[in-house]
Order: C-alpha cells, then structure tokens, then sequence
C-alpha cells in the first residue's frame, strides 16, 4: 500500500495563483507557479515557505511543471525559481515557452513601473528562469529520471496549454491545467487516453455551470455589439492579449465582412501582432479547421482589425476596442473603462472570468459607484455585459474527462468551494470514485494499490495454457508455479525448476498402503471391479486400467495381487506425497465399498 | 521473429516482421527510379520528345510481333524508352496477406509512397503509424506525383514490353527494370486522400501499444522533418528498425541515440547512396557551380524534391549569392505543392534542429526561405502556366520537379535551356543516375553538374552508430556487406560487425535470433497477502503459488482461485483442492527416531542399508525406506498409523 499526498499552496477551493504539490512514489512535483490577480501584497504568490522555511527549493522538488501561459499558472515563476531558487528542470510545451516570458514581462512592467513596486522580479531573472525551461511536445513521453515520467495531452483552453499524465513506478496521476471539452473558433477540444490514473486533479471553475450551444453565445455576442455601435455607443472587450482575443477577433473579423460593417475594431498595440505571429508559427495547435486551410488563408491575419492608439479614446462616433488585460485590474482597458464608464450608450463586455476584488468583478456583481485610487467615485452608467467565452470545461465537460481517463479517484481545485462541494457529490454519485476538494495548505493523502509485477517463465504459461486448451475469456485457468524473489526480482518459474536453480533438493516421499480384500476368483475380477468403483466416483480423474491388472488413477497407482483360489486378495494403494489428498480419498474408498479382510 | 523482406532497393525499404503474435509492416516506400524506362511526359504539346522514333529494330528482331511492340518504344541514341501509361514499382506485397498485418510503421515520408497502394487496393484494416510532419510531407509528395500524372494524361498502356522473353532483348535502360508486370498506375487524389485518412499521428518518444503485445516507439532519426527510427519492444526484448537516419546537423531535428542501445535486433538500412561523395562539399560545389553560370549569364536548373534537402538548398545558395554579389538573381519554385510545403515547413518548429527552433520564441518564422519570399527572392508557382511568364527574368534559378526528369515542369525546363552550353544543370537527388535521367533528351548542349547530397550515413557513420548502440544482432541488406558495384578495392565501404551481420534480400523470410523467455504476469495484492515466502538463502526466499490466471489484452494476471475454472477441482465440501506442495531436505534419522518415540512408538528397528537406513515398526506392520533424497513409507491400511507417520516425518524435513 503506498500513497499520493497533494498539497495546494494555490487554487485550493480558490481561482488564481494555481500552485499544487504532489508527491509520488517519493517524487515530489509542482503543478503550475501562479499569481494571484485580486492581491496585491505577499498573498499574490504561493507560500513557498511551506516546503523549507529556508534555502532553496532545488533538493525538495524532483520538476515543476507548467500547464499554459496564463499569469495565474505562471506567473510566479522568476519569483520562485530565481528569488526563492529553483534550479532543477521546468516542463512547459512549446507555445507556452514562447509567449509566457512576454506576459511575465508585461506583468512585471505594469507592477514595477506603473505601480512602482520594488523587491519585484527582474526582467534578468524572467531570462535566466527560461533557461530552465525544457520544451516538451503533445504525447511525448519524457523521462524526468530513472522513475519519474511525464507526458502532456491535449487541453485546448489556450494555445498550447497542456494536461499531464505523471508516472512514478505503477503510481499515476493527471493534472489537467485548465481545458476546455468543446472545440472552439481557433482551438480544438480537450483530449486523453483511457490512462486509469490513480488521481485525476481537475479544475473546476466551471463546476455548476451547463452551458447553452456555443453557436447561440456568439450570436448573442455579435447581436450585441452590433446594437451598441448602431447606437452610436463604444464597446470596451477587456481580453487578455492571447487566447480569448483571438477568438473573438476571429468571430468580429467574419461578422464584419459578412454585414459589411465600417465601424472601426481596435487592438491595444504590443502584445497582439506579436500574438498574432505566435498563433501563425504554432498553427499545429490550433483546430482542425484552421489547420486545414492555412495554406490558403492564414486566418489570423486580419483585414478590419486595426492596432489602437491611446489618443482614440476621446475620438467621437462607435468603435469597438480590444484592451488589455481582460480583468479591469491594471493597464489600457481600465483606462479606457474611467473614460467610458460615464456615458450609458457605451458598453463593457467581459468575455471571462473576474476573480473576486478586481473591477472585473465587482462590475459583474453589480457595483454602480466604484471607489478609485485616489478616493474618487467613478460613476458606471454604462452597460455591463458578462459572456462566458472563457474555454473551461464546464460540469458536464468535467464529468465526460472523467469517464474518458478513468480515474480511480477525483480531486479538484481552481474554483469556488460551494460550487466545488456540488461537483464532488456529483462525481461520488455518479462514478462511485473518492473526491477530494482540499483548501490551500490543506494536505490530502491518497491510498493507491497495485498489482506486482512479476517475470513468469514463458514455459510455464504455455504449459498451463495448453494443458487447459483453448483459451476461454470467460474461465480463467489455474496457474502453479513457484514464486522466487531474489533482491528486486520476483520470478514465477516451474517448482522443480526453482528448487534446482536454489539448490534445494527436493525429497520425494511415497506411501504404499496394503488392504486385504476377501474375494474369491482371479484378481483381475477385483481389480476391474475397483476400476468401476474408481471410474464412478472420480469422474474427472483420468483412470487407466493396464493389461497387467494394475490400475492407475491420475498419478496414484493400484495393483492387486494374489493367486486365484486365494479367499482375499491383497490391493497395494501407492502415491506421492504431492497426490496425498487423491490417495488418501482412493484408500478409505477401497476400505470402505470392499469387504475388507483384517489379515 | 522472422523478418520478410519486400524491397529491391535498400534505400526503398519495405519489411514485414511477425514477432509476439503481431505482424508489422516496416515502411512502405516506392522504387521510384523504375520510372526512368519511361519516355518524359511533355507539359506542352510540341516537345521534341513527342517527335523520337519508334523503336524500328523490333520488327526485326521479334518479326509480326515487333510490329505492335515498336509502338509502345521510343529510341533516343540507342537507347529505348517505353511510350506508354507511368506504372510504379510496388513492393513485393504477393508475399504477404496484407489482412493480417496489424500495424505499418513509416520511418519518413520519402518512404511512404507506396502506402495507397496497401490501403486502398488490399484487404489491410490495420493502422498506420507515422508522425505528423511525416504524414503531411508525404501528402505533398503524393499529390505532386498524382498531379504530375494526372495533369499530361497518357491513354496508350503498354504491356507487351513487359513479357520475360522480350525484356531479356531490349536495350537499355529498359532491360533492367524489375519486375515490370507487377508495376502500378499511379494513385489518384482519392486514394491518397484515404490512405492518409488511416495513418494515426505519433510523436517522438510517445509509447503506443499494439494489442497489450508490443510497445512501439518513434525516435528522431535527424533524416528530414519528422523522419524516425522505431524501437519495438516487449517486455523483455527490443528490436530497432533504422532507417532514414542523419548524423549530419541540417535543419531536423537531432537524431536521439540513446533509446536504441543494446536491442537483440536492429535492422539498419537507407544508407547513403553515394559512398564516395560527401554531403557537405556537394552543397558547397553547388553552390559554386549555380553562380559561376549567373556570372556567365546563362540560367540554372535544379531538378529537385518539393521539400527536404531543398530548403536547405534555398538557404545556402541565398546565402551564396549575397556573398557573389547576385542577390538580385531571382529563383523560382515550380512546383504543384510548393506553396503547402513552404508553408508547412514553417509549422513544425518542434521537429527542427535547435536553432531553428529557437527561431519561433522571437517569434519568426524557422526558415529563411519564408524571408525569401516575402522580399520576392524567391518566387513560387504551381506549374510554369501560373503567372510564372509574367514575372520570367533571366538569368534566373529555377527549382522544379521531378527529379526523375520524367514527369513535372523541369522537362520544360530542358526543352527551353538545353540547347545552350552557358546553361547549367545540376543534379543533387542521389535518387537518379543523372545520365540515365538525361538519356531521352540528348543531344544536349547543356553544361550538366552532378552535386548528389544524400544527407543518410555513410558507412563510416553507420559503423560508429552500429558500435556505439551495441546490437546483439544486426541485419541489413545483402548489398552492405560488399564494395559498391565498380569499385572492389574500397573495402571500407561496408557495414562490419560482431557477430557478423545477417542479411536480407528481396523476398527472402529471415528467421531472428530471438528467443523469448519471460512475460510479464501480475499478481493482485489479495493473491499476494496470502503468500509466505520462506528465505531458503541468505537473500533469496521462495513460496509456492496458485492462483487463477486472467487474461486481458494480451495481459496477464493472477488472482486468488475463484471456485469456476479450468483445471480447478473442487472437494466433495465444495473447497478448493489446493494444490501440491514440495518437500525439501535431508532426514535426519536420529531427529525422525526421536520424534516417533515422542509420539509414543517404542518399537523402532533402525537398519543401515547401502546409502540409506530401513526402519522398522513391527507393531504397525510398517517399514520405512530412507534414501537421501526420498523416504518409502510402506504400511497397512490403517490410515491412523500413517498420517501420524507421515505429519512426524514433515516436521523434520522442509515444506512449502
């Protein structure tokens, strides 16, 4: 019986600041290095003091590992690896190498040069924490040591986001990062194997929601907008530069061509055309769909989309805007959003998730007059729309990776505790299987149990394959073997072999009873008439009788003897230990249904 | 194990292996240079090759007969050309029931040309295994060959230059195809579209079961994008199938070693077709001789592949230029699948060498042919009726296929240049003898350069590869063990190994050296907290087991004895009879004799008799017989007497 023992230092019962220890089979793994968007103190980062109050991370971690790009699964990367000090290897896949230096950058420009903040991570630090990085590909198997491996599936959610399936020994887990089950415009759908893991750690953001068909949101979506800019009102999309914007650039870009719309879209400059280029390099991420028709048409490659200047934010008339980033918590499209809230013909349309504390949120919940930096009061008059367009799976998405993968127990995490306490009763009624949903800091202990395995001599399976004839699924056969262990190595061999291969000489033992049976004419009569006893009572034994009057019953033999006008003839009963329980049976069945003679 | 062997070609491989209960096919590739007995097929309609005469000897040669067959060939200076529908060299695949074969395993996608073949035209239903980048490049590659075909239909089939007795009496290079009467018509766009619908994308380093039986594994072989070697194995036994390998740094992905050491089995082939030219001097010489001709005014062509060496050719010869000073000099792509094989070419960052790669974190494209293009260096056409005369200047460079100058826009190419000794063209496919290529289109003026790049080991790479994975076994061609034909005394141009290689040729079955010993059998942990082992020596312990064997997937497992099933019996109680154990050691007679006076036997007689003792027990009318290794108990019918004997005796010796 061994165990799996999952810790989160982030995400426990919470979104944001992703961060769960796993150790297995003696191997201890960070999932995902997030931050935390609604803090702004000590608690944004995980509380690595957890695993040594001081001295690096390096000799308690075996490897971290990075699900996708998004800042709240990466973005205490640098700060852990280079402030704290992490030198051992960090997986993340291609695409999330690429982009999510950029954002740690961008993060790091916002929170030290707007805010001023010092004690920060370097944008040195961000370089030497990619150093570590090792890039890993879609299903490759990576073996992190002799025991420990790793390999990413598919997840969807953003480009180039990954699950992992980890291995240690016959241990196994998967830990899916975020995903979503549903292809959308420019990513395809979430996908694993029928790997049974002993845990599957799941997010859950999405834990009690159903969603309605993708096709009707985004008429919704577009029905919207459209209404907004006939009016004359400007649409702030708050989105973060990658992922989300794609999308929606891709779903705006086609609406606009078809209704032939002229009302300018804007995309806050920087990160987006650098984006853009990422998604064209890494097209093999993306769907079925844009994959197939990239030759011809590269579809992100935009015709009615144009980069944004700050000075538009005053320019009179509709225009639609992408800004970053997408929770209303920092940057451009809170800019944008002071400006625009006053006027009730504008509108702000969340296309994501808002964790609680930044405007994102509390716009969503309804607050009117929001309280700013400098104790002013913004006054929001101006339409909020919120539109999941964030790539979660939702419960039924969570309930059918599931039934995919097979788990032999659920935990989850990224997601809020009462909708977390519904999905788990859920997942328990349905599948039958533990669910664990731990707080941050709380550690769970998970049993596992496994078959051992063991080298069987390839002589002795087809013996007994062949001895029991055709093979039959439906009655498994008996196998008999001897076990030998020696150090590590456990072999099923033949016993004769195993006792010869130890030196151990085997002694034979044999018992030959002598019964008395009074019977008159030749002892051929007594001995056909103990065959017919033996042939009716051991049905399935094989029973020979030879021409020399001696009977053999499996391997236990019986010969009788004496002359023909003899009044009792003698029956020698003679087996082998091993046939001890048949010879036995054989001699009480002589002594008792033959009229025995005492001498 | 036994390995089928269905190539002619060693650089064309095409392998079945039955190993485990599973039947693979290695690779499927074409014998693509066959195509060369064939006359070119003209893109346009008044080519001199239409106007070649009809082979006139053969009314001579094989009278009334002749007359029918003189219409099927062509003759260009003494040399013969069949004038009739392509047909492509298959594999052998008479020898095998293509149903039966559970999975094909593709190395690279230069050796899967012959795969709609199988899935389209044979009862095969299993699955193909290849990469992604291998599946895509070899859509590209099968549609450039079916659009070439299809695009300048031929309607004439000729058949008749085919039977044994003529083929025997015809001219070169006619003569010496192989087996023509097995050849194929090209594919259609359909087929290929099918039998890539089949093929399942691996990555490097995935593990994917066949049948619970074997895991297969592909490996970067650092041939072309997305090129592998494949690792089989069982539990207990591994077999390598290299082919298509490159130790040479280019633009794929490294080759990755290290998996591929100590196999029982490693079949190696695809070794360089050029022994005696290195790759490395031939880019630098084709460089050399491309801009020589510039600077002489006169225009190059490079008959050439859609993809592979050629975007390393695009790379160094730009390079070249600029350095020449002729960055002006414009080259031209013509090629029915050149705008998806660049375009692809620059989405596969994950399966390009390290530099490459690294490109995509800036982000930029891999290659520089992308830059090429957008500055319009290099400029590319799907054939030459494709806008390509508006933008037409010379001097110029151009890139077309087919290298077998048999099909494509190159022939075009040969017609317009070929009459001027200021032109150049340089062969670099080592897939074609350059001169036989060249046989139907002499006379010709043109300066001809051969510059072969065959990017595959050498011998001398394989050798170290060979010495550094340390194979029990290694097979390979016939051919590898000896000198290349023509050049006896080059005796370094082999495969060597110890013990010596065991080798294949066109449909010969190979039995393996492979004799499988374990399988791998598990025990479920209620089974196994039952068991008691006793350590019968200082770190070695043994317990007898039975249990029932389960099988699922071509897994085994054994669980505690369930009441129903083969071979169980069962007591007249309904328990399970348990099965035999085993006694072990010497008797100590003395400790017996005492253990029996312990149990209340007083009369025991011991006697000495040859290597053992008699003992005797009057009173039960019982005599035991002890011999070191057995002890006879011989008694009368009373079972009291001889289950008390018999439980005395096991305690004084081992049991388990």
């Amino acid at each position: 019986m061994s165990e799996i023992t999952v810790t989160p230092l982030g995400a426990g019962q919470d979104v944001g600041r992703s961060c769960i220890l796993v150790s297995i089979g003696g191997k201890n793994i960070m999932f995902d290095c997030g931050m935390h968007m609604g803090f702004n103190d000590e608690r944004r980062f995980p509380d690595f003091s957890y695993i040594t109050k001081e001295g690096r991370l390096t000799e308690h971690l075996d490897c971290v590992i990075i699900s996708h790009f998004h800042l709240d699964h990466c973005g205490a990367l640098p700060y852990m690896s280079e402030m704290v000090g992490y030198d051992g290897p960090i997986y993340m896949t291609h695409p999330t190498k690429a982009i999510c230096p950029i954002l740690l950058e961008d993060y790091r420009k916002i929170t030290v040069e707007r805010k001023g903040e010092q004690n920060f991570f370097t944008s040195e630090m961000i370089k030497t924490c990619m150093k570590k990085v090792k890039a890993v590909n879609l299903h490759e198997v990576i073996q992190v040591d002799d025991e420990l491996e790793i390999k990413p599936y598919y997840a969807g959610h953003v480009l180039g986001a990954a699950m992992f399936h980890i291995q240690v020994g016959r241990q196994s887990l998967v830990y899916t990062g975020d995903y979503n089950m549903t292809p959308d415009r420019h990513l395809g759908s979430a996908w694993i194997d029928k790997c049974r893991p002993d845990l599957l750690i799941s997010e859950s953001t999405y834990a009690t929601t159903i969603r309605d068909s993708k096709r009707c949101r985004e008429r919704d979506f577009l029905k919207k907008v459209h209404d907004c800019v006939e009016r004359g009102g400007k649409v702030l999309i708050p989105v973060f530069a990658l992922g989300r914007a794609q999308e929606l650039c891709i779903l705006l870009e086609t609406y606009w061509d078809r209704m032939n719309l002229k009302v300018p879209i804007y995309f806050s400059l920087g990160l987006t055309e650098k984006a853009n280029h990422y998604y064209k390099l890494f097209i093999t991420w993306t769907s079925q769909k844009i994959k197939n028709t990239f030759v011809q048409r590269n579809m992100f490659e935009f015709k009615h989309i144009k980069p944004f200047d700050r000075a538009f934010i005053d320019n009179p008339g509709p225009m639609v805007v992408f800004a970053t980033p997408g929770m209303l918590h920092a940057g451009l499209s809170l800019q944008i959003f002071k400006k625009w809230a006053p006027n009730e013909n504008n509108m702000v349309i969340m296309p994501g998730y808002c964790v609680a504390g930044t405007i994102g949120h509390k716009i969503l919940n309804g607050a009117r007059r929001l309280e700013m930096e400098n104790k002013q009061v913004l006054e929001v008059k101006l339409k909020v729309e919120y539109m999941s367009f964030s790539a979660h799976a939702d419960a039924k998405g969570i309930m059918q990776l599931i039934s995919w993968c097979e788990p032999r127990s659920v935990l989850l995490v990224h997601g809020e505790a009462a909708k977390m306490e519904f999905l788990k009763r859920k997942i328990q009624q349905e599948f039958g299987i533990e669910c664990y949903m731990p707080a941050n800091g709380e550690t769970v202990c998970i049993q596992t149990q496994h078959n051992i395995p063991v080298d069987v001599s390839l002589k002795l399976l087809k013996r007994e394959a062949s001895a029991a004839g055709l093979p039959d699924p439906k009655t498994p056969r008996m196998l008999h073997g001897a076990l030998v262990m020696r150090g590590n190595k456990l072999q099923l061999i033949e016993p004769r072999q195993a006792l010869m291969d130890l030196g151990l000489a085997e002694h034979h033992l044999r018992f030959t009873s002598t019964l008395y049976v009074e019977e008159e004419g030749p002892p051929s009569k007594v001995a056909e008439n103990i065959y017919q006893l033996v042939k009716s009572k051991c049905k399935d034994q094989p029973t020979q009788y030879s021409s020399d009057g001696s009977i053999s019953v499996s391997d236990v033999l019986i010969s009788v003897s004496g002359e023909d006008d003899d009044k009792t003839k003698s029956v020698l009963v003679s087996w082998s230990h091993q046939d001890e329980v048949l010879g036995s049976f054989l001699l009480n069945l002589v002594n008792t249904e033959l009229t025995t003679a005492t001498e | 194990m036994k390995l089928l062997c269905l190539s002619n070609q060693p650089s064309k491989p095409c392998f079945v292996l039955y190993f485990k209960g599973v039947t693979l096919m290695l690779d499927c590739a074409l014998d693509i240079a066959q195509i060369l007995s064939y006359l070119p097929v003209p893109v346009v309609a008044r080519s001199r090759l239409n106007k070649l005469a009809h082979w006139l000897l053969a009314t001579e040669k094989f009278g009334k007969q002749g007359e029918e067959l003189s219409h099927e060939l062509r003759e260009c200076g003494n040399r013969v050309f069949v004038d009739g529908v392509l047909e492509f060299a298959t594999p052998e695949l008479g020898m095998v029931d293509m149903a039966q074969v559970d999975a094909i395993l593709i190395s690279s996608c230069t050796n899967m040309l012959a795969l709609p073949y199988i899935t389209e035209y044979t009862g095969f239903k299993g699955v193909v295994y290849a990469t992604e980048p291998t599946m895509q490049m070899a859509r590209q590659f099968m549609t450039e060959l079916a659009t070439y075909v299809e695009r300048c239909p031929r309607t004439r089939v000729c058949n008749m230059w085919k039977s044994e007795e003529i083929l025997r009496s015809l001219p070169m290079p006619v003569r010496d195809a192989v087996n023509p009467s097995t050849w194929k018509k090209c594919y259609s766009m359909h087929d290929i579209a099918g039998c890539l619908s089949k093929v399942q994308c691996v990555g490097f380093n995935e593990k994917r079961g066949i049948f619970g039986a074997l895991k297969v594994t592909a490996l970067s072989s650092g041939y072309c994008i997305g090129s592998s070697n494949w690792v089989i194995h069982s539990e207990y036994e591994k077999v390598c199938y290299v082919a298509g390998t490159s130790t040479l740094t280019t633009h794929p992905k490294p080759i990755d070693q290290v998996p591929l050491k100590n196999s029982d089995i490693m079949i190696l082939c695809c070794l360089t077709q050029t022994p005696l030219t290195n790759p490395d001097s031939m880019i630098g010489e084709f460089c050399v001789n491309a801009a020589v001709t510039i600077k002489n005014g006169g225009n190059v062509l490079v008959p050439c592949y859609p993809l592979g060496v050629t975007f390393d050719l695009f790379e160094c010869l730009s390079g070249h230029l600029d350095s020449c000073g002729l960055s002006t000099v414009p080259m031209y792509f013509v090629s029915p699948v050149c705008d998806s094989t660049l375009a692809y070419s620059n989405i596969f960052a994950e399966w390009l060498s390290h530099v490459k790669q690294s490109k995509v974190y800036l982000p930029e494209p891999p290659f520089p042919h992308a830059e090429l293009v957008s500055l319009g260096r290099l400029r590319h056409y799907a054939n030459i009726h494709d806008g390509l005369q508006n933008d037409f200047k010379t001097p110029c460079i151009v890139f077309a296929g087919h290298p077998s100058l048999r099909l494509g826009d190159v022939i075009h190419f040969i017609d317009l240049w070929g009459k001027s000794p200021t032109n150049t063209i340089i062969f670099t496919e080592p897939d074609f003898p350059y001169l036989e290529a060249l046989g139907p289109f002499q006379p010709l003026q043109m300066r001809v350069c051969y510059c072969p790049i065959d990017t595959s080991l050498s011998f001398a790479q394989a050798n170290k590869l060979v010495k550094e994975l340390r194979p029990t076994q290694l097979v390979v061609s016939e051919t590898y063990l000896l000198p290349p034909a023509g050049m006896p005394q080059r005796t370094d141009l082999v495969v060597e190994w110890d013990p010596p290689p065991m080798t294949y040729k066109r449909g010969e079955i190979l039995t393996l050296p492979v004799k499988r010993k374990f399988e791998n059998i598990e025990i479920t942990p209620e089974l196994a907290s039952t068991l008691d082992p006793v350590e019968v020596k200082p770190g070695a312990a043994i317990t007898m087991l039975t249990g029932s064997l389960v099988v699922k997937d071509n897994k085994y497992t054994l669980e505690p004895l369930r009441k129903r099933g083969k071979g169980i019996k069962i007591e007249s109680d309904g328990s399970i009879v348990q099965p035999k154990s085993y006694i072990w050691g010497t008797l100590n007679i003395k400790m017996f004799v005492d253990s029996l006076t312990e149990q209340g036997i007083t009369d025991i007689k011991v006697e000495e008799s040859g290597d053992g003792s008699i003992i005797h027990l009057p009173n039960d009318d019982t005599l035991i017989q002890i011999e070191s290794g057995s002890t006879h108990i011989m008694c009368g019918g009373d079972e009291t007497v001889r289950i008390k004997l018999r439980d005395t005796l096991l305690k004084c010796l081992q049991k388990l």
